[in-house]
């Protein structure tokens, strides 16, 4: 038992050649939410399932509060439960009974099993659709009804792997609602490609990209590791060729760059004197992650 | 278990469906022969809803796995892999309970038989459920597309339900057809059950190979399941 989430050199190929993960290194504290962000196809459902004890890792080894997830498999799958991408619940079933039947399958008597379910499903808000069968649900109230099948089993440590995939805003926010209420009791592992999901949640991220694990840390530590600060959004064309910065993205009408806070300065004087529209704010999590991401690609471009 | 009693609960057409299927080759197999292979045709009704019960297991646990990605959470909890066929199993055999109760109500009523024959059609009936548990259990872990798990459930189906001569004796098939039907296990079970309800008069041998293959093909698929299964890699 030490309370943490420990990768070392997590390698995995799959058999048509295709490398998922490239040696992953991490090791985070079990508190909290730890958001892994990456785009689609970057690894995380890959590392997912290698840590909650589906996939075996082609090399590297990997442990939760201790137990290596090898060797101690059977005592990770004892403290974890997770709801993979994609889940969905059994149509036929209603709330209630997705959870008991969920239960059941953990080891959990009938009668308990009952009781938690009443519990979870009162705790989630979800006692007026307990009895109505899955399929009449939307997708908001069947996500969160997963997400509360996965704590039910009061496991202390959660994988939500994009539990917010495709869900309306007020429903996103609503399941934000669950998981801030949740992570204080106990620690929840989220993949999202949602940006503002993570940086709103987490309490660590990490940035999962092409296999390669880019960056972790809090928002405030990824803050510290782009350099620049400040980011400049531009509406319309300036040149930023002689400014000390990161140009991070320039699509059709605007330009974005990561700068220090004196160029920020200098920069928006010249914008205010050429009448363009412009923003300034401190980098966001939209941010760091193209900043990562670009210089990976020009680090392999080089 | 309680998958098998909600669904039933929820769709209460799944239970009429698992209780007419054996129920309707043994009305007509008796309509079409005035009654003569009643008999034949209730244990033949045990066998068959044995043998569909676990066949039906590969299509269930592809569809939770697929489209409801049930087993990835189960995999990643404390079930085992036996576990969850054990419980997966008793819960396609709940569906099928109806019509094996009424299977058995009718033998019990219409036909007269000893302890010896009655374990004798037992043990066929237990071996085949085991031998297509398990074979439905291995092809379902290694099927990842719902439209490939029913062609697979046809071929399968035709293998062991409807070449057999299950709803009548063997001997009804000339020779040298007769030998294709050896190559499904369901043949033997059936073998076994119209041999011990006195239906057909082989010699003991013949009868003592069928449950040497029976017994062997049930063992075989269930270490091939046990070692083939991609149930998780760790």
């Amino acid at each position: 038992m030490n309370g943490r989430l420990e990768c070392n050199s997590i390698i995995k190929q799959y058999k048509d050649g295709r490398t998922a993960l490239k040696s992953v290194t991490f090791d985070i504290k079990l508190s909290g939410i730890f958001a892994l962000i990456g785009r689609n196809g970057a690894g995380k459902t890959t590392l997912v399932r290698i840590l909650a004890t589906e996939l075996l890792p082609t090399s590297g080894m990997a442990s939760l509060d201790g137990n290596d997830i090898i060797r101690d498999a059977k005592n990770v799958r004892e403290i974890m439960a997770i709801v993979p991408q994609e889940a969905r619940p059994i149509q036929w079933m209603t709330p209630r009974q997705t959870i008991i039947s969920s239960l059941l399958w953990r080891g959990f008597g009938y009668g308990d099993s009952r009781k938690r379910a009443d519990e979870v499903l009162d705790q989630f808000g979800l006692t007026g659709y307990k009895d109505k069968p899955n399929r009449f649900l939307s997708g908001g109230i069947k996500r969160k009804m997963l997400v509360a099948t996965a704590l039910a089993s009061e496991a202390r440590i959660i994988f939500l792997d994009e539990p917010t995939t495709g869900l309306d805003p007020i429903s996103r926010k609503e399941l934000w609602d669950v998981l801030n209420e949740q992570k204080k009791k106990r620690f929840i592992f989220l993949t999202t490609h949602y940006l503002e999901e993570a940086e709103a949640l987490a309490d660590s991220i990490g940035i999962l990209e092409n296999g390669e694990l880019l960056a972790i840390g809090t928002m405030e530590e990824l803050r510290s590791k782009v350099r620049y600060p400040y980011t400049v959004r531009v509406n319309g064309e300036l040149d930023l060729s002689s400014t000390a910065g990161v140009v991070i993205r320039e699509n059709g009408g605007y330009q974005q760059i990561m700068t220090s806070r004196e160029e920020a300065y200098s920069i928006s004087k010249r914008l205010i004197e050429n009448g363009v529209t412009f923003s300034i704010s401190p980098v966001s999590l939209n941010d760091i992650f193209f900043f990562f991401a670009k210089r990976r690609v020009d680090g392999e471009k080089e | 278990m309680v998958n098998a009693i909600y669904a039933m609960k929820n769709y209460p057409i799944m239970m009429v469906n698992a209780f007419v299927s054996p129920l309707a080759f043994l009305i007509v197999l008796t309509l079409v022969s005035r009654g003569a292979l009643f008999g034949v045709a209730v244990i033949g009704g045990l066998i068959m809803a044995l043998t569909s019960s676990g066949l039906s297991l590969q299509g269930d646990l592809v569809h939770f796995k697929v489209d409801f990605k049930l087993q990835d959470m189960v995999v990643s909890s404390p079930t085992t892999a036996f576990i969850y066929l054990f419980g997966m199993a008793i819960s396609e055999l709940i569906y099928y309970l109806p019509g094996i109760a009424v299977l058995l109500a009718m033998a019990f009523i219409n036909l007269k038989f000893g302890l010896f024959p009655t374990l004798q059609v037992t043990g066929a009936v237990i071996l085949m459920f085991v031998l297509a548990t398990a074979l439905g259990f291995m092809l379902s872990t290694h099927i990842s597309d719902i439209m490939e798990s029913w062609a697979v459930t046809g071929v399968v189906s035709i293998l062991l339900s409807t070449i057999p001569p299950v709803y009548y004796p063997i001997t009804y098939i000339p020779l040298p057809y007769r030998y294709a039907a050896y190559l499904s296990p369901t043949t033997y079970a059936a073998q076994i059950a119209q041999q011990a309800m006195g239906y057909i008069h082989f010699p003991q041998v013949t009868i003592d190979i069928d449950w040497i293959v029976l017994i062997g093909v049930s063992v075989v698929l269930l270490l091939i399941s046990a070692k083939k299964t991609r149930w998780r890699e760790i």
